[in-house]
């Protein structure tokens, strides 16, 4: 009977993500309720370490290493993923509900006949299947899931699960296979990438994000926030009103549209708090808000707040953070 | 170029979701639907393509209740020419189910691109495009925010998290479109009515049996109730300190 859990580690330029290890801790977490092994899938050109995820519990790591694979189309990774899946008969298959997790997760869906519950925010295991609960409706009703397939695909939202203290004593043991890849593996080609201005944290990464909206009144304002999440080792995130504007790009907004984010800290300044934005961020686990507006939805889910100015405000704040960070 | 555009009936993003009486489903009273706005840009382009090459046929198709031929007709006053209504009461909450039911048409119908949104707004999955594209063995981009043919290939462009991307694609494929990929347009009232004559074949959607059931639906946990901690400037040195010491964030 099927006890595995197969998890897919996220690598970019050979290195694992963060969200990589938070899927092999998971991973492993299941596993152990399934009475089965946390198999870590590498796939990638270049793939440094692999035997490292089993700090985080992976019991094996199958790593496909090849040239063809150093750029991530659904297509390749996708096919090397479902080929691994094929050989190692898991029950359940779990990645990170980032870009490259989605896209994997429909196409492992399709490849092993089995529905997928995406960017879930709680499991559990019950009579050896697993049960989640996801954010449906932009997270206003979650909706518990049971399986009744042989598979079950999951991932998990990034951020949400808190990511266990690597052991250091740990090492997994690594095997190689090759993917038996053909011509229409690889009908899309990644002809170039423009890579983002360097230093940024992304949002969807960020312990910490300070967000700016309408009240920012313009682009050239930005740099207070800035200020404040360099302070922070913060990423600076953007309502859709500001990406709209052209203030911002659409990589940093949050959102319904944008990216859904679950930071420890969220600060909100000069964003009202549309349903679409509180969609982005609601499962932050701190909310900080400041608006000049009393009455703006935001304060109804922020944690703390202050009506103000935010032109007053946040550089008080940076000067505030400065004084108590010592920095 | 023939292109297929899917589309979605969802509940407007405004609209306050209350939980019906099998605890399993969101309660239809009041709620205004529309056509998935992720699907509008995929029908824009789809519109636009044709605008630009003079030639092709858009088709839409959309899986669901009698009411989703409302958000076809939708779809129709923006340009699109016909399109298939795959008929299922079920709301089959397994995505799988749903896409084989997409691909089954497809595969009956001939199609240079098979256009989606990203992700319909009800379910927030961003599951069915690919999983029609691997039922399909057609390559698939998703979020893309530029698309350009010429020579029977596709150029597209997209975030990721490395930066943007660029990537070229053989047809036939598939695509997801993203915010950005262009504006939809609003169609005026001839096209409005214009659309009510346009073909729309009804069919039996052809549906497996789900192997993913809803166990029940619930609102998001409540947050305890925060604190205007203050006015200003003022604010600020007690706020850093409950952020320091008692959320211990910083």
């Amino acid at each position: 009977m099927a006890n595995n859990v197969l998890i897919y580690a996220e690598q970019m330029g050979g290195k694992f993500r963060p969200t990589a290890f938070e899927a092999v801790c998971q991973g492993k977490k299941i596993a152990q309720e399934l009475g089965g092994e946390a198999i870590a899938v590498g796939i990638g050109s270049g793939i440094e370490d692999p035997a490292s995820l089993g700090q985080y519990g992976a019991d094996k790591v199958i790593v496909v290493d090849n040239e063809k694979l150093k750029d991530f189309t659904v297509d390749a990774y996708g096919k090397a993923f479902a080929d691994v899946a094929g050989n190692n008969d898991p029950a359940v298959v779990l990645m990170s509900a980032t870009y490259q997790g989605k896209d994997l997760g429909g196409y492992v869906s399709a490849a092993l006949d089995a529905p997928i519950a995406a960017d879930c925010t709680e499991w559990l295991v019950q009579d050896g299947k697993i049960q989640v609960k996801r954010p449906t409706y932009a997270g206003k009703a979650y909706v518990s899931i049971g399986f009744t397939g042989d598979v079950s695909v999951i991932s998990i939202r990034p951020k949400v699960f808190a990511l266990d203290e690597p052991d250091a004593s740990k090492s997994a043991n690594v095997e190689n296979q090759d993917a038996a890849f053909s011509d229409s593996d690889f009908r899309s080609i990644v002809k170039e990438i423009i890579a983002k201005a360097g230093g940024k944290i992304d949002v969807s990464e960020a312990d910490i994000i300070v967000s700016g909206g309408r009240g920012m009144k313009g682009p050239e304002n930005f740099n207070i926030l800035e200020e404040m999440a360099e302070l922070l080792g913060a990423a600076v995130g953007a309502s859709r009103t500001v990406v709209d504007e052209g203030w911002r790009e659409h990589a940093d907004q949050v959102g319904q549209t944008g990216k859904v984010v679950s930071p420890k800290l969220y600060i909100a300044c000069g964003i009202s708090g549309a349903i679409q934005h509180l969609a982005g961020m609601r499962t932050s686990k701190c909310i900080v808000a400041i608006n000049k507006d009393p009455d703006a939805p935001i304060f109804n889910i922020a944690d703390y707040g202050i009506v103000g100015d935010l032109f007053q405000v946040v550089p008080a704040m940076t000067a505030e953070l400065k004084k108590v960070l010592g920095s | 170029m023939n292109i297929v555009v899917c589309v979605k009936r969802v509940p407007d993003t405004e609209t306050k979701i209350k939980i019906g009486g099998d605890g399993k489903d969101i309660d239809p009273a009041g709620v205004e639907y529309v056509i998935n706005p992720f699907d509008e840009f995929a029908v824009e382009e789809a519109i636009q393509i044709k605008e630009k090459s003079g030639e092709g046929e858009i088709s839409i198709l959309s899986l669901g209740t009698t009411d989703a031929q409302v958000i076809m007709r939708k779809a129709y006053a923006m340009g699109a020419e016909k399109g298939t209504h795959l008929s299922d009461d079920s709301a089959n909450p397994d995505n799988l189910a749903v896409a084989k039911s997409l691909a089954a048409q497809l595969k009956e119908m001939s199609f240079d691109m098979v256009l989606f949104g990203k992700q319909a707004v009800d379910d927030d999955s961003a599951a069915v495009a690919v999983q029609v594209a691997k039922l399909l063995d057609i390559p698939i981009v998703t979020r893309i925010i530029k698309l350009d043919i010429s020579d029977g290939k596709a150029t597209v462009e997209r975030e990721s998290d490395a930066g943007k991307e660029i990537l070229e694609v053989a047809l036939p494929a598939a695509f997801a479109a993203e915010k950005g990929l262009n504006e939809p347009r609003y169609p005026k009232l001839m096209d409005i009515m214009k659309a009510k004559k346009k073909p729309l074949d009804q069919k039996e959607a052809q549906m497996d049996a789900a192997k993913m059931e809803i166990l029940k639906m619930e609102y998001p946990p409540e947050r305890p109730p925060g604190k205007i901690v203050g006015e200003g400037a003022e604010a600020v040195p007690e706020l850093v300190n409950l952020l320091k010491n008692e959320a211990k964030m910083i």
